[in-house]
C-alpha cells in the first residue's frame, strides 16, 4: 500500500471532511475556530503600538477589538498562522510537490512573463483581499468555513457575494483562461 | 507589552494550524492554478473541500456546543461591512490567486509568488488598522445587527438548518461528479527562480 503521506493529492472529500473534523478539535481543545486574517490584522497592530504609540493611543481599533474579546495577542492564531506554512512545507517536501513558482503559467499566458508585474499584482492583489476581509471579519478559512459552519448570517452573505465578485473578474479579465486550466 | 497565551496553548494552535496546513496542500488548494480554475468555474475542487467542511464541521461543532463544550464564535451581521469587504475581498482574491489560508500555505509549498502576497495581505490589515477611524463609520453605515445565525434569522431549530443543509451539499456533490468540466494541472509549471 503507498503511504498516504508521500501521495501529492487527496480526494477533495477526504480533505473537506478533515479540516471539517479539525474545527471539532479546534472548538474542543482551545474554543477557539480555523481563522487566518485576524493574526495578519493582530500582527499589524502590534506592529503600530511598538512603532507609534502616539498614534495607536487615538485609534479606536484597540478599544473595539477589546470589547469582542480579539485583542492583539500572541498566542493561538498567531501559532496557527505558522503551523500552516509548517504542515504545506511539510507535505510538499514528503511529497516532493516543492514548488518555487514566481509566474503561474495560467497568469504568464494572460498577462506576460515579466516577475515584477507579477510580484507587484501579487502584492496589491493580497493587500486589497485581506482589507475586505477584515473590514467584514473574516476571510476564507474565519468566514467561509469556520463561520458558514456556525451558520452566521455575515459568513454566508460574505462568502457568496465574495465568490460572484472574484468569479466576474476572473471572467472579465481572463475567460479565455478555461482551456489552460 | 502583549498578553502571551499558556505555551499549552501556542502548542495546541501550532497542532492546529500544521494539520490545516497540510491538508490544505493535500487538497491541492495552495496552488494558483486550482483558485484560478474555480474562478474560472472549470476545476471545482476547493468548492468541493469547503462544502464538505463546513457540513461535517457544522454537525461536531452544534454538537459540542449544545453540550456546553464549545461556544458559538461569530461575527456580527453588519451589512455594509459585509458588502464593501466582500467585493475588495473578490477582486483581490481574483488578481492574487491564493486566500489567505492557502496563501500561507502556498508560501510553505515554495511559491515564491504567494510570499509576495502574504506580504501584501499584512499590509492590506495594517491599512485596516492605520485607518480604523475612518473605516468604521463605512463599515456600520448599515448598522449592525448583532450576532445573526440562519436558524435565529428563520426561527428554526439548528439542526433543521444544518439537515436541509447537509442536502443542498449532497445534491451539489452528486451534480458535480455529473457535470464538472474535464480540467488538468498539466501547466502548473509557470516560471520558476532557478
Amino acid at each position: 500500500m503507498t503511504n498516504p503521506f508521500t501521495l501529492k493529492s487527496w480526494s477533495p472529500y477526504a480533505v473537506g471532511i478533515g479540516i471539517g473534523i479539525l474545527s471539532w478539535f479546534a472548538f474542543a481543545t482551545a474554543d477557539k475556530h480555523l481563522a487566518i486574517t485576524l493574526q495578519y490584522e493582530h500582527i499589524a497592530a502590534m506592529a503600530q503600538m511598538v512603532l507609534s504609540p502616539g498614534t495607536a493611543a487615538t485609534n479606536r481599533y484597540y478599544a473595539v477589538r477589546a470589547q469582542a474579546g480579539l485583542e492583539p495577542k500572541i498566542g493561538w492564531y498567531l501559532m496557527l498562522l505558522l503551523g500552516v506554512f509548517i504542515g504545506a512545507l511539510l507535505s510538499s517536501c514528503l511529497s516532493g510537490d516543492r514548488s518555487r513558482i514566481t509566474v503561474p503559467a495560467l497568469w504568464g499566458w494572460r498577462f506576460g512573463d515579466s516577475t515584477a508585474r507579477r510580484f507587484a499584482a501579487a502584492f496589491a492583489g493580497g493587500a486589497v483581499m485581506v482589507l475586505g476581509a477584515r473590514i467584514a471579519g473574516g476571510c476564507t478559512s474565519g468566514h467561509g468555513i469556520s463561520g458558514t459552519l456556525q451558520l452566521a448570517v455575515q459568513s454566508w452573505t460574505f462568502i457568496v457575494l465574495a465568490f460572484v465578485a472574484a468569479v466576474g473578474i476572473a471572467f472579465l479579465f481572463g475567460k479565455e483562461g478555461r482551456n489552460h486550466v | 507589552m502583549f498578553e502571551i497565551e499558556s505555551a499549552g496553548d501556542l502548542m495546541l494552535g501550532l497542532i492546529t494550524g500544521i494539520v490545516f496546513g497540510f491538508l490544505l496542500q493535500k487538497g491541492q488548494v495552495a496552488k494558483y492554478q486550482t483558485i484560478l480554475g474555480q474562478l474560472l468555474l472549470k476545476d471545482w475542487t476547493t468548492f468541493k473541500i469547503m462544502i464538505t467542511a463546513i457540513v461535517t464541521g457544522s454537525v461536531g461543532v452544534y454538537f459540542l456546543v449544545e453540550r456546553g463544550a464549545a461556544s458559538l464564535d461569530i461575527w456580527p451581521f453588519q451589512p455594509a461591512a459585509m458588502l464593501i469587504g466582500a467585493m475588495l475581498f473578490g477582486a483581490g482574491l481574483a488578481l492574487l490567486g491564493y486566500c489567505p489560508g492557502t496563501g500561507m500555505a502556498g508560501a510553505g509549498e515554495g511559491s515564491r509568488d504567494a510570499m509576495v502576497g502574504v506580504l501584501g495581505m499584512i499590509t492590506g490589515a495594517g491599512v485596516l488598522v492605520v485607518a480604523y477611524n475612518i473605516l468604521e463609520p463605512l463599515a456600520l453605515a448599515l448598522g449592525d445587527w448583532g450576532k445573526l445565525t440562519v436558524p435565529v434569522l428563520l426561527a428554526s431549530s439548528s439542526w433543521t438548518i444544518i439537515a436541509a443543509l447537509g442536502l443542498v451539499v449532497a445534491v451539489m456533490l452528486a451534480l458535480l461528479a455529473r457535470y464538472e468540466p474535464r480540467h488538468s494541472r498539466a501547466h502548473a509549471g509557470g516560471t520558476s527562480i532557478s
